[in-house]
């Protein structure tokens, strides 16, 4: 009923709104932090098919086990995240009845599920010699091949969708980020992708995937921090701030290490973890600025009356 | 789908594949004539077998519910505000009527004119059964579905709680059960109006603030009634939610409010997030290309 000052100090006059108590009018995301976990899992998984797909292109051996291999991981580890974060587990499933193009999580599912098939096989390609089976060993090797290069031609869907996943809800700071946040997540995840290639097997295509994801998060993250202006506070202050600043050090960090150790084999392996911990932060700042914005009624009643606002300018008429 | 599917005018019942659906049923929320008397927060508990959303005081004048919720499917909210004179009692012709309320004025004291120098707001919230539907567009299991009355309803065989339409919903209604998993909210009495019955709500209500019915009628109705109250003086009387132009499309549950919105913990200017998901896809799917060059150019000038 009356404005409410926010918690934060800000360069920005706080802005005058009504509200009803104070309340929240949009409903903070019911998502724990299992989804912000799967949006990094996601993101290694497609960063790392990326990778082994790369190494299988070039004859490496190295980047393409390992890539596959963790993509392997992070592929459960995302099916893990996911099915516990719904509040009946044991009907993950019914997201197969239907294929909704204007959901993007039923489009997500069907992604991640595609990319599930072709990932698994590819993945199951590296333990072949390990099998029983002469029949097995036989067939899996070119079957993991061309489930390699299936699952690198659907890993970029599998590391954006997460950003229309978020933009598409009534979450305020997720909502006006929409132009940027699939270029944030892509950066995001292959600076991820490259990660694991630092610390396995350090090379030049890893260092220069670090240093293009890197680039991109961080160019498409100064517009989600900057380019919205309140909503993009959020981005700025209290927990998702700090988050997010560190996430931009350790990524800015990590690429800069990547190049400039690129002789110590310790120094990239570090910049390689710089990396992962800079994805992960991410999407975990990315998660809680959403969160506050959705709690705060600020981020919904004072943007929407500018709208209005705006509207009447033009039309003459409330 | 509809070219016009994700936003715009549209009947929602056609545009959801029903041929030749009856009418699209609503409710208008007129809250001029609204007493606070929390029936129709009651009637739907009972109606629906509600759970109980908790016993708190959370001191918001005498509003103990707090708003909607998954086990809150109508709020009644109070406001108390300072205001210069009542129009609305002068407006009602006969001076002072006892409705139940408290009065802002000692027992029996009868003085012509202002009343007070403040007022009650009191409105009783409700799922606006959104002509595009945030909650509904973006499940991803169909358990949200269209009804043949345009309506907006949740299947509780099918819902898996994953929980996206709590965050679709530009109202802040949808909501997941504590300890259930599920998402609950209004159905518009889906089991009553199938029936020919009036939904518990407005059933119950004594005033008559909850008007259920044909949504171009009431439509009507309410255009009337704002007249009405401002031909008598009551010149912060608004609709809320009746365009059929809005952001999403038309609400199928409309207001009648005595000041802005934002006052009763409604969004001043809601859109639907799926009218801007082509756009969206359109950044993800470059985003995606742009990922994909990078890893190419990554390994480019490497032969094995
Ligand atoms: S108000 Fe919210 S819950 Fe109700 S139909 Fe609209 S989007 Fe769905
Ligand atoms: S929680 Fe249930 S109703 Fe809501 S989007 Fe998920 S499956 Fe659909």
């Amino acid at each position: 009923m009356s404005p409410r000052g926010g918690g934060d100090r800000s360069m920005v006059p706080e802005a005058e709104f009504r509200s009803y108590y104070g309340r929240p009018i949009v409903r903070p995301p019911v998502w724990t932090h299992d989804i912000a976990s799967y949006l990094f899992t996601g993101g290694l998984a497609a960063g790392s098919a990326l990778l082994a797909a790369g190494g299988q292109a070039t004859g490496d051996a190295t980047l393409r086990r390992v890539g596959r291999t963790v993509t392997l991981g992070a592929l459960g580890a995302s099916t893990y995240f996911l099915i516990i974060d719904l509040g009946r587990p044991e009907r993950f499933h019914h997201m197969l009845r239907v294929a909704k193009p204007t959901s993007p999580m039923s489009m997500g599912t069907w992604i991640l599920a595609s990319f599930g098939g072709v990932a698994a096989v590819a993945g199951a390609a590296e333990f072949a010699p390990l099998l029983p089976s002469r029949l097995l060993r036989r067939v899996l090797p070119p079957a993991g091949d061309a489930a390699g290069y299936g699952a690198a031609v659907l890993a970029p869907a599998l590391a954006t969708y997460t950003a229309v996943l978020f933009a598409d809800t009534a979450v305020p700071s997720w909502n006006a980020v929409h132009p940027e946040l699939p270029f944030m997540f892509a950066g995001s995840a292959l600076a991820s992708g490259a990660g694991v290639g630092l610390i396995a097997a350090p090379g030049k295509p890893a260092r220069r995937m670090a240093v293009l994801g890197a680039a991109m998060e961080l160019a498409a993250g100064h517009r989600v921090e900057h380019g919205h202006g309140l909503l993009s506070e959020p981005y700025r202050q209290g927990r998702p701030g700090k988050l997010l600043q560190a996430a931009r050090l350790l990524t800015a960090a990590g690429a800069a290490g990547a190049v400039l150790g690129r002789r110590s084999r310790a120094v990239s392996a570090l910049s390689g973890l710089a990396l992962l911990a800079g994805s992960a932060l991410t999407r975990f700042g990315v998660f809680e600025a959403g969160v506050v914005s959705a709690k705060d009624p600020k981020y919904t009643v004072v943007p929407q009356r500018e709208r209005l606002a705006a509207k009447t300018e033009v039309t003459g008429q409330p | 789908m509809g070219s016009n599917s994700l936003y715009g005018p549209i009947d929602p019942a056609t545009d959801a594949g029903y041929v030749d659906p009856p009418p699209r049923m609503g409710f208008f929320t007129d809250t001029s004539v609204c007493i606070g008397c929390k029936a129709c927060e009651v009637a739907c508990k009972e109606w629906n077998l509600v759970p109980d959303d908790g016993f708190n005081l959370l001191g918001h004048s005498y509003d103990n519910t707090g708003g909607l919720s998954a086990n809150s499917w109508r709020h009644v909210a109070f406001v108390e505000q300072p205001f210069a004179g009542d129009a609305l009692a002068e407006a009602a012709g006969t001076g002072t009527q006892f409705l139940g309320m408290p009065l802002s004025d000692l027992p029996g004291k009868a003085t012509p004119g202002p009343r007070g120098d403040f007022r009650w707001l009191m409105m009783s919230n409700v799922c606006k059964h959104c002509t595009h539907a945030g909650c509904l567009d973006v499940c991803p299991t169909g358990a949200l579905f269209r009804t043949e009355f345009g309506t907006v309803v949740v299947q509780q065989d099918i819902c898996n709680g994953c929980g996206y339409c709590v965050s679709g919903c530009p109202y802040g209604v949808i909501d997941r059960r504590e300890g259930d998993g599920r998402a609950w909210k209004c159905t518009l009495c889906y089991d009553r109006i199938g029936d020919g019955l009036t939904p518990a709500c407005a059933k119950a209500c004594p005033t008559e603030s909850i008007q259920f019915g044909e949504l171009d009628e009431l439509r009507e109705r309410a255009a009337r009634r704002v007249e009405d109250l401002h031909e008598q003086g009551v010149a912060e009387a608004r609709l809320y939610g009746h365009e059929e132009d809005n952001g999403v499309g038309g609400d199928g549950a409309f207001f009648l409010l005595l000041d802005e919105p934002e006052v009763y913990g409604l969004p001043p200017d809601p859109v639907v997030a799926t009218r801007d998901l082509p756009r969206m896809w359109k950044r993800a799917g470059l985003a995606a290309l742009a990922m994909a060059a990078s890893a190419v150019v990554a390994f480019a000038g490497r032969r094995g």
